[in-house]
């Protein structure tokens, strides 16, 4: 099915299921420990193994020994394979560094050899035997160096109008450097396959994986084997946040360990291998300047930037959301993704844009400040409905100040201390901060199959579920669109033997597979309406309705199933607009005077994300991304030691993420929006939203509690302590 | 993790006698270090005696007036107990400030004063350390290395990690001494400040336990009456190591003692500085972290500590 055109007025307008908050689906399973995440599946094949990874210990360089001798001779081990004895893998285009093979060391932690054994304890230390020598290469890993060296230089993504003279006529301007920093992504669980490739042949990879179709390709390439000798199930995902949208060791290692054996081996990463051998978000640092006239209206952005890669990836590009954020006449942006020989940067929830609104949106606080304007007015007047690149290009629906109308309102805005410093309960210091939030509405082509049996439909799809949703708002769209039940509806996600979807990632994910179902479902009324020769029937009350016509669903079939397949392919209609989701985050802190300790005490957010399809779904969705933007604000950061050339604080201790104590209230208004030119269903991703602008608006009640002003990132009480007021 | 052998023991001076006796044993209660530091093989036991049958689970009065809190007795249990709670109130508030209510129902009073340091490059294998591998170097002092958790004071060209635990901070101004058991029966006690030693150029040897030695006991003394305090500040709130910690009770008349964590190699008191307690926290510290020797990364612990005793002072 083509969606070439905005929508019209449709069943989801007069929805029963879509849009109503219905608990997910999966929700007993998981809470009673039945969901099967990819390292309990045990009954899914006999005679696992268990394989445990080696990795390097040097940032750069070559190996140029291993000894195996002693692991492979300990108790229990199978099999043991190391890099040196195998011919580099092939390297998928989502994989910068090689994941296995050859003698190359391109970043620490990278997988140089996997031992299997019968236990998971004797193939740990049978690892811990492997002699391993390198030849250790010098590696660049100071992005503030590299900032230094290339500031002002790098080709602009976007250059236009006059930025030079806007910013040599402004009255009032902001010229500030800004840091975010590097951060994983953390999950709860981490990467872990179960594979069986015991004949070297057929392979299936039970996993923990957001995008099936990406990683089955990633896959064959890898092996350079065919495509359709391998099977991959991912049902259920304990958190991916980016981290799992590609092929990582976990599956290529158990792989080889299961040819080698020729037995299933499953293996999870540990977790200080989930810092360095997997992927990370890179830090930035961030110049932002800002040119307004005197009644605050902006006329140029310049925002410039770096952050790490390793050589061929493409960091973490702060500066896009500037391009179409708010309106100005001139902007110019660029980002230069600098070749390092850190672990390899990819993805992590909004990439970009996290951290690009965490640095933009201090700014626009500066700014309102300078201008002596309320912040919510200041972007209020600067907001655009258009794409302030290219005027003919609107939004395809933008209600931005209507969040920050109402999220002013709901949090009493209006009522905060407009004085840094000044307001005070004992020893801690209260601020109030807001911050915008932008985020791309992008949608993929998505399909789907749906198998009607009697009454009972079955959908599947390669869409994932990595704790988003998926299941339910899938069931809810089926069960819309026929006619049906939520009961009356199974979902079977995350299976390379299902159609391809959109997978989950970038916040495209609940938007296109379920127009993706949808399409589905209309195959499937077409070929009930042939079989029936009807028209066109209604689906309703559990029953297909036309003229003369009224019968169950469940009575039509006879007892054979009717299948029906189909693809929602989005036209190049949308790239004639902007499309978007819109918040405005409001935080108040406090922010202790002696110690510089501080504590988020309420948080809002107010969305504009079109349809929300299940409001529960989409509330813990924003919840989430709030969660991880108090942790990004306050205390993630992965810290590299700039000599050894890997991020030292490689566990969940050292690495800290929010915890319960640290998330207090938490309101989120979803503004009552729909973008017919979105999906069928006219929804939107909601999912990376939640996190972009949080730090931002966390930095300025931070600001606004005790007049210090932070433009790094975690902002942890070293970098303020100083400048708090005297005490004793 | 290495393989190795396991018993149980029901008497502490059989415990001691058989850590002795036995290569390569350690003791094992609680284990919430030990079977971490053993998954990493940075401990790598050959015999693990488990003490937790050992009967120390009792907290008891003693004949000068304070309380002889038993070896196995559990960081939770310690806490809740209600002559705890009433008159070593300093020292339930750091036992619940630290680690997880998981973690504190596992964790022992011996056990927490024997856990190891998180200095991150202690728990990284491939990087030197010579707490780890003595003479191997001390990666925590690189060029490029990050120290931000690190110790200030007290700490040596060979290590600046710091001791972790938050109720041997409360103990520490509480004058609490430890009692074991060696191998051959005899019993002995030690002042919580002869108990730990400082790294020098040893930093591999953290306390003064001698080969099978066992802990049986902490003592507490007659209570100290006053106001019982700890502040223990982190970058999170709750479930992370002390930044900088700070035990306080201050008594009547204005005169009190101060103890430091999360700064040094081992709680960090100084009772020549508790005298200029009454002059106020700036006066305090000057004597109490006199000397210190922060990393770049670290220096902002001096002036943290600092404020968080005066933040706790005016609080009265």
């Amino acid at each position: 099915m083509d969606f070439n055109q905005p929508t019209e007025d449709n069943l989801f307008d007069r929805a029963r299921i879509i849009g109503k908050p219905h608990a997910r689906i999966d929700g007993i399973l998981k809470v009673t420990g039945r969901a099967p995440y990819a390292y309990e599946r045990h009954d899914v094949v006999a005679n696992q193994k268990v394989g445990y990874p080696l990795c390097a210990t040097i940032a750069n360089g070559r190996v140029t020994h291993m000894d195996a001798s002693a692991a492979r001779g300990a108790p229990g081990v199978v099999s043991v394979v190391t890099t040196l004895e195998i011919e580099p893998l092939g390297r998928a285009k989502s994989n910068d560094a090689r994941l296995f093979g050859g003698d190359v060391i391109e970043h620490y932690h990278q997988a140089i050899a996997v031992v299997v054994a019968d236990t998971l304890e004797q193939a740990r230390s049978a690892t811990a035997l492997i002699k391993v020598s390198y030849e250790e290469a010098p590696g660049v890993f100071d992005l503030e160096a590299a900032w230094e060296r290339l500031q002002g230089t790098g080709e602009p993504l976007a250059d236009v109008g006059d930025v030079d003279a806007a910013f040599a006529a402004a009255p009032v301007t902001v010229d500030e450097i800004y840091r975010t920093a590097s951060q994983s992504h953390a999950m709860m669980e981490p990467h872990a396959s179960i594979v069986d490739w015991s004949d070297g042949q057929q392979m299936t990879v039970w996993t923990s994986n957001q995008m099936i179709a990406w990683t089955h390709k990633a896959l064959a390439t890898t092996f350079n084997i065919e495509p359709d000798t391998i099977r991959l199930e991912s049902p259920y995902v304990g958190g991916g946040f980016g981290g799992k949208l590609w092929l990582r060791a976990d599956a290529v290692l158990a792989a080889l360990g299961s040819r080698a054996c020729g037995h299933p081996v499953k293996l999870a990463l540990p977790r200080p291998m989930v810092f360095n051998n997997t992927t990370h978000r890179s830090g930035t640092i961030q110049r932002l300047r800002i040119a307004a006239n005197a009644q605050g209206k902006i006329t140029a952005f310049d925002h410039s930037a770096v952050s790490h890669t390793l050589p061929g990836g493409s960091g973490e590009n702060p500066v896009n959301q500037t391009r179409t954020f708010y309106a100005a006449e001139s902007r110019r942006v660029s980002h230069q993704a600098i070749d390092m020989n850190l672990p390899e940067s990819a993805d992590m929830r909004a990439p970009g844009e996290a951290s690009g609104l965490a640095a933009l949106e201090i700014a626009m606080d500066e700014m309102a400040e300078k201008l002596g304007m309320d912040p919510v007015e200041f972007r209020i007047l600067n907001d655009t409905q258009v794409d302030p690149e290219d005027a003919s290009k609107p939004f395809s629906e933008r209600h931005f100040v209507e969040c920050l109308r109402q999220g002013a309102d709901a949090f009493g805005w209006e009522a905060r201390n407009r004085t840094p410093g000044a307001m005070r309960e004992g020893q801690w210091l209260i601020g109030h901060g807001m911050a915008g939030a932008y985020r791309g509405a992008l949608t993929l082509n998505s399909g789907a199959r749906v198998r009607l049996q009697g009454g009972r439909l079955i959908v599947e799809t390669d869409m994932t579920d990595i704790g988003t949703g998926s299941y339910t708002i899938i069931a809810q769209t089926a069960a819309e669109t026929m006619g049906l039940e939520l009961a009356d509806v199974e979902v079977r996600l995350g299976n390379s033997d299902y159609p391809v979807s959109s997978g989950s990632g970038g916040q495209f994910g609940a938007a296109s597979a379920t127009a993706g179902v949808y399409a589905a479902c209309l195959a499937l009324q077409a070929l009930i309406a042939k079989r029936l020769n009807l028209d066109t029937p209604r689906f309703e009350n559990r029953r297909v309705v036309a003229d003369a016509t009224d019968l169950a669903l469940a009575d039509i079939l006879d007892g054979e199933e009717l299948v029906a397949e189909d693809t929602m392919h989005f036209g190049d209609f949308q790239d004639s607009m902007q499309m978007g989701t819109f918040a405005a985050h409001f935080v108040e802190v406090a922010v202790h005077a002696h110690t510089g300790e501080t504590r988020v005490r309420r948080m809002l957010a107010a969305c504009d994300a079109g349809r929300i399809l299940n409001p529960i779904t989409a509330r813990s969705q924003v919840l989430g991304g709030m969660t991880m933007g108090v942790g990004a604000a306050l205390m993630e950061g992965l810290t590299a030691d700039l000599e050894r050339g890997f991020f030292v604080n490689h566990d969940l201790a050292s690495y800290e993420v929010a915890v319960h104590a640290d998330i207090p209230q938490q309101e989120i208004i979803f503004l009552d929006t729909a973008d017919a030119a979105s999906t069928p269903l006219k929804a939107k991703g909601v999912g990376e939203l939640g996190i972009c602008g949080v730090p931002a608006a966390v930095a300025n009640a931070i600001y606004n509690a005790t007049g210090v002003r932070l433009r790094e990132y975690p902002m942890t009480l070293d970098r303020m302590i100083d400048q708090l007021p005297e005490v004793s | 993790m290495r393989a190795f052998s396991y018993e149980r023991v029901s008497d502490p001076a059989q415990a001691a006698a058989r850590a002795a006796e036995v290569p390569g044993a350690k003791f094992i209660a609680g284990g919430t270090n030990l079977l971490d530091l053993m998954k990493h093989e940075i401990e790598i036991p050959q015999h693990l005696i488990d003490v937790t049958g050992t009967g120390l689970n009792d907290i008891t009065p003693t004949s000068g007036g304070g309380l002889r809190v038993g070896a196995m007795v559990r960081n939770s249990g310690l806490a809740a107990d209600p002559r705890i709670r009433r008159d070593y109130g300093v020292l339930s508030r750091a036992l619940v400030s630290g680690a997880s209510g998981q973690l504190r129902n596992k964790a022992t009073t011996g056990g927490n004063l024997l856990q190891r340091t998180r200095c991150p490059y202690f728990y990284d294998t491939a990087m030197p350390c010579n707490k780890r591998a003595p003479g191997a170097g001390c990666a925590a002092l690189g060029d490029g290395a990050t120290s931000r958790q690190l110790g200030i004071i007290g700490t040596s060209d060979r290590c600046i990690a710091t001791h972790p635990s938050d109720m041997a901070v409360a103990l520490r101004v509480l004058d609490a001494d430890i009692e074991t058991v060696m191998p051959s029966g005899k019993t002995r006690r030690l002042t919580l400040d002869e108990f730990y030693r400082l790294p020098g150029d040893t930093p591999e040897v953290e306390n003064a336990l001698e080969p099978g030695e066992m802990i049986t006991a902490v003592v507490l003394p007659a209570p100290v009456e006053g106001r019982h305090a700890y502040y223990k500040v982190r970058d999170r709130a709750s479930y992370a190591f002390a930044l900088v910690s700070v035990a306080l009770i201050k008594t009547p008349d204005g005169s009190g003692r101060v103890a430091l964590g999360g700064v040094a190699p081992k709680p960090w008191r100084r009772e020549e500085a508790d005298a200029a307690l009454p002059k106020g926290a700036t006066a305090l510290m000057e004597r109490l972290l006199n000397g210190a020797r922060p990393t770049q990364e670290n220096a902002f612990k001096l002036t943290l500590a600092e404020r968080t005793l005066a933040a706790l002072l005016a609080q009265e």
